[in-house]
């Protein structure tokens, strides 16, 4: 039998090891597909491609997460613009100000030992709010 | 048949087990067996009479295995499904289903948590989720926070709109004897409390209790003979939309939409036919979604239809009347105990927070993050 591709998780990891925000589009669906698979969950179809995002992207829903112990940080969905939403956070500017129609920019964050990189965002110079 | 008979099954006992902070040592199937003892009891059954099992704990790997094995069963039907707050609507659903295929007889659906005893974390693990674990969202809070902000965003609902919300529920809770909060709340004071997880405060969350309990279900004709007037099902309808909050499709409307109509649909009922309303609460915005999306109010007028006390007592529509999971208990997976309430109701048992001539009653319930939705609607022997 033939043995399945790698891991859709490790690519996506490969990726942001070189600094890229990689999401698969699905071929039968036309469409971006976001967390990777191994089948389009539009179709049924295994035909994924492996593509590249641009990095720029939209605040869609946001919260200022309280810990008991430790500084108020920003958990945040962003509408990437290539119509695939994520889990995130964005940086350089305090929690509560970041609101809800924000353009933000891609930065990858590389927390150390072995923890896997992973995306985070920070406001995208001259981009101005959308709704 | 196409699909579940409206009436078709009837629940004849409920009740709850111990509640709030449990004896030290007792366990969730000790929670279940005492559950499932007092609504035997309740109904004049016996363990005996059981030959269906349906229950769903995150603290036991197998609890179907554990709780037959406890109450010396070995039963012709079980299911555990496992679907967060709503199993047990989802339970509701799959016992009638079995009762009228004449898989079993007694259908008993039991829950228990000893989450307040042992410690949150310990009594549900969350998954790493690759994908959204390094952000460290505070679930299930941040998830509904989320949901919360869209809402807020695209209908201007505000943080005074959610603190109706626990107000509402805090003044039913003061006429439960059974409620872990026993003072009243304020606007001002939810406002005031501790941020969570903006925009919901510690006040906006559901409680963290213990408890347990169970509901005992059979045909029609066998639920007439018993010493409790039977309550009917009258309509169920589930959906699931996705299962982290990344994933969901459209973070102000959830699959309640969806649920609520095929229950409406099974009942041949309409919004306006339900005299009593228990909505899963495990966070403030969920009342005002579910609202919403059972079709109470329009898409996003949720925040102003729950202000000025709609739906606390003396209000105009009756919403969790045992004091929901902000204020009565909330030991997990809630949904059970909003089954409870409505049959209560419908018995005309609920005492200083009895709704008059209540007849019809929805109990909505919510798994995950807004992932799984499960409506049951309920009525009297009048009804069917």
């Amino acid at each position: 039998m033939e043995r399945s591709a790698d891991p859709p998780l490790a690519i996506y990891e490969a990726h942001l090891d070189k600094g890229e925000l990689a999401y698969q589009w699905s071929l039968e669906a036309n469409r971006a597909v976001f967390y990777p698979r191994v089948l389009c969950p539009y179709t049924g179809s295994d035909r994924l491609e492996w593509r590249i995002a641009g990095g720029l992207g939209t605040v869609h829903a946001t919260t200022v997460v309280h810990p008991r112990e430790g500084a108020p940080y920003n958990v945040a969905l962003i509408d990437c613009d290539e119509g695939f939403r994520l889990m995130s956070r964005v940086e350089d500017i305090p929690p509560q100000e970041v609101r809800i129609g924000l353009r933000v920019r891609f930065r990858v964050h590389r927390p150390g030992g072995n923890e896997p990189a992973y995306p985070v965002f920070i406001p995208a110079e001259g981009q101005g709010e959308m709704s | 048949m196409d699909g579940l008979a409206r009436g078709g099954a009837a629940i004849v006992g409920a009740a709850e087990s111990d509640l709030g902070r449990v004896a030290e040592g007792l366990n969730p199937i000790d929670l279940m067996a005492q559950g499932v003892q007092r609504a035997l009891a309740d109904c004049g059954l016996g363990l005996r009479d059981v030959d269906g099992l349906l229950c769903a704990t995150t603290q036991a790997r197998t609890s179907g295995l554990s709780l037959a094995e406890y109450l010396g069963l070995s039963p012709a039907y079980i299911d555990t499904t496992i679907l967060g707050g709503s199993s047990f609507m989802f339970h509701v659903a799959h016992a009638q289903a079995a009762l009228a295929a004449g898989l079993c007889k007694v259908a008993v659906i039991a829950y228990g948590s000893t989450q307040r005893s042992v410690g949150r974390r310990q009594a549900s693990v969350r998954e790493v989720n690759p994908y959204e674990t390094p952000f460290r969202p505070f679930l299930p809070a941040s998830a509904y926070a989320l949901a919360a902000s869209r809402h807020m965003h695209e209908f201007g609902t505000t943080r005074e709109h959610l603190a109706a919300v626990a107000v509402a529920a805090r003044e039913w809770a003061l006429k439960n004897p059974a409620a872990w909060e026993k003072k009243p709340l304020s606007i001002a004071e939810v406002l005031a409390a501790p941020m969570v997880s903006t925009p919901l405060t510690v006040r906006d969350c559901c409680l963290v209790t213990d408890g347990g309990g169970a509901i005992v279900m059979t045909t029609p004709e066998r639920a007439r003979a018993l010493k409790k007037p039977p309550v009917f099902v009258l309509g169920c309808g589930q959906t699931i939309t996705h299962a982290s909050i990344s994933s969901m499709p459209d973070l102000t409307v959830t699959g309640a939409a969806q649920s609520g109509a095929a229950a409406y649909k099974m009942a041949g009922l309409a919004p306006r036919d339900i005299d009593v309303l228990e909505l899963y609460d495990a966070f403030t915005i969920n009342t005002i979604l579910f609202l919403e999306d059972l079709g109470f109010c329009a898409k996003g007028e949720g925040g102003p239809f729950v202000a000025g006390g709609r739906i606390a007592p003396g209000g105009q529509l009756p919403v969790n009347t045992n004091g929901g999971g902000l204020s009565y208990c909330h030991p997990g997976m809630y949904g059970l105990f909003l089954l409870i309430e409505a049959v209560r109701q419908l018995r005309g048992e609920a005492s200083a927070r009895q709704v008059a001539e209540c007849e019809t009653a929805l109990a909505h319930g919510n798994g995950g993050v807004l992932s799984s939705q499960a409506t049951v609607i309920l009525g009297t022997a009048a009804t069917v």
